[in-house]
């Protein structure tokens, strides 16, 4: 069977950052594989190596400097990559129908039985775009796996949701199927310095919405960004002044007072 | 036009998130100038239904099919409500379950969503207000949709008062058939400590960096005599067992004094100690969500700090 791993860039924000309009500053900004997509990466490529996947393909709606990201998808052992990205997407935030229309697309020409993702973008976080394409592609799914087992034969995967407050729901899911992916689910793998060189030799297919047969009103979006800011502080902390001697022995006293360490 | 609050409930109990969901749901059809439509789905609906009727619901559909949440069911009553119900907007909890058919709703009846809102203002249009990258910042995010799916955070409303005069009605809706069926549950987290009774945590999170450094942290809560608890990514990386986790999908607990070492304080995190009698915060980012909660805090690196109060009480 075939498996499409749905990978994200994502920016993660310096200690430190400005806010420049809607957005924070690019300078304060770091980008890395969104943490949720390398456990499904890693999902992915565990069940080729058990022989159940025959091909693991990454796909990701981003700009170029997102090729570095996929490219680590590849050295884990995906064995290619479509990167979508069109200057439509430049103009503003693309809402979960946009990035559901275009993964449509791609999901048509690839064909998988299992698509896996992330549950969520740690940037902005939505959890929906899973569950969402399997929808629009009448796949089945299934939210928040932390434990998977695929029976490839059966046509059925077996899958554990992980609730709140430490309970896990036991669901069969038929294929084909969208899973979005826990962290937890496995022990994501560095890339090797082989996965590294293999991957530099590996294809990474870039494709804009006109490849796909798509314009740019097909992914409009209905949701723009209005503004953006630190939250106010609700804190009334004691903050601890001192070097790590002085600021240890103030914290000691206190804990003290509340009878830790009695 | 009305208003649809779709409740949940797990293992015999409505979720608290319910009656939040539909303070917000009362507000954005008071913006709208029309009803509140509040379903409930399986399980004992007759008395999660009068538990539901709060001051400000109109009518309350319940839909009797199945114990236990199951997607397919969620999504069939709700668009079958909808069909009826004149609705545009919808409201749902952002839980594990409401995200495992919220998204489907909304793709399936053409409606924009919008996921995890702490907010809004819905006087001309709607504006959601929502975290990003991580809760370090806040966005207002304007909607150019009437309509939509709204999942609202739990803690973000107050949950609804008083008793209501909502009409009730029974709903019988046509299931397709299902591919993902339900098998059962399973409690995880047991074993040999329960962290929800001790009454000093000594809680250490992803700031420790390496599996080895948690000597460091074991250490201090030997000298405290504190037990050891973490965050999630401890856990997930498999240096502590899933019973020391604090959090949403961890457990709750509420110690005199709660150390958080290295915790930035994802939502997630502070949902599982924020009931915490004194919490203290050590972290290196000055702006880290976990100062906000904090009662005494260190802004400073948990390597030079951490031994330094260990010898405080050697």
């Amino acid at each position: 069977m075939k498996v499409l791993v749905t990978v994200k860039e994502v920016a993660e924000p310096d200690d430190d950052f400005a806010i420049e309009g809607t957005d924070i500053a690019a300078s304060d900004l770091e980008y890395d594989l969104n943490e949720w997509d390398d456990y499904a990466v890693e999902a992915a490529v565990q069940l080729a190596e058990a022989g159940i996947a025959d091909e693991v393909v990454a796909v990701t709606i981003g700009p170029e400097r997102a090729e570095e990201t996929i490219r680590m998808a590849l050295a884990k052992g995906a064995d290619r990559a479509v990167r979508v990205w069109d200057d439509a997407f430049e103009a503003g935030f693309a809402d979960v129908a946009a990035k559901v229309t275009t993964l449509e697309a791609v999901v048509e020409a690839e064909e998988p039985d299992l698509v896996l993702g992330g549950v969520q973008a740690a940037d902005t976080g939505f959890g929906a775009t899973g569950v969402a394409l399997a929808e629009r592609i009448g796949f089945e799914h299934a939210a928040v796996v932390n434990d998977l087992e695929v029976d490839a034969d059966g046509g059925v995967a077996h899958v554990h949701r992980e609730l709140e407050g430490g309970v896990e729901e036991l669901t069969e899911v038929d294929l084909p199927a969208v899973l979005t992916v826990q962290t937890g689910l496995n022990e994501p793998r560095y890339a090797s310095l082989r996965g590294i060189r293999q991957a530099q030799r590996k294809e990474i297919d870039a494709r804009d919405l006109a490849d796909l047969g798509l314009s740019a009103a097909d992914v409009e979006s209905a949701l723009t960004i209005a503004s953006m800011y630190e939250p106010e502080s609700e804190s009334d902390a004691e903050i601890i002044e001192g070097d790590a001697g002085e600021s240890a022995s103030r914290l000691a006293e206190v804990l003290r007072e509340k009878g830790v360490g009695a | 036009m009305s208003v649809l609050v779709v409740s949940e409930h797990r293992r015999g109990e409505l979720r608290d998130v319910s009656r939040e969901a539909i303070t917000a749901g009362r507000e954005l059809a008071d913006a709208q100038g029309g009803d509140l439509h509040v379903a409930v789905i399986g399980g004992d609906t007759d008395r999660f239904a009068e538990d539901l009727n709060r001051e400000g619901v109109d009518a309350i559909h319940a839909v009797a099919n199945g114990e236990e949440f199951d997607h397919n069911v969620y999504q069939s009553a709700v668009e079958a409500l909808l069909e009826t119900v004149d609705a545009e907007t919808v409201v749902i909890p952002n839980s594990v379950n409401g995200l495992d058919y919220a998204p489907a709703v909304a793709e399936a009846t053409d409606r924009s969503l919008v996921t995890d809102a702490i907010g809004f203002e819905s006087d001309d249009g709607l504006t959601v207000t929502r975290e990003m990258y991580g809760s370090k910042v806040e966005t207002t995010v304007d909607v150019a949709d009437d309509r939509f799916v709204l999942t609202v955070r739990g803690g973000e409303w107050a949950p609804a008062e008083g008793v209501g005069d909502a009409t009730v009605e029974s709903v019988d809706v046509d299931l397709p058939e299902s591919g993902a069926r339900v098998t059962g549950f399973e409690e995880v987290g047991g074993g040999d400590v329960d962290i929800a009774d001790a009454d000093v945590l000594v809680s250490v999170g992803r700031g420790i960096e390496e599996e080895e450094n948690l000597e460091l942290v074991e250490g201090l809560a030997d000298a405290l005599g504190a037990t050891l608890s973490a965050s999630r990514p401890i856990v997930d990386n498999g240096w502590l067992p899933k019973n020391r986790q604090v959090g949403q999908s961890g457990k709750v607990v509420t110690p005199d004094v709660y150390i958080a070492i290295g915790i930035s304080g994802a939502v997630q995190h502070v949902a599982g100690m924020k009931g915490s009698d004194t919490i203290v915060a050590i972290n290196t980012d000055p702006n880290a969500p976990i100062f906000d909660i904090a009662d005494y805090g260190i802004v400073g690196d948990l390597f030079d700090v951490v031994p330094e109060l260990v010898d405080e009480f050697a």
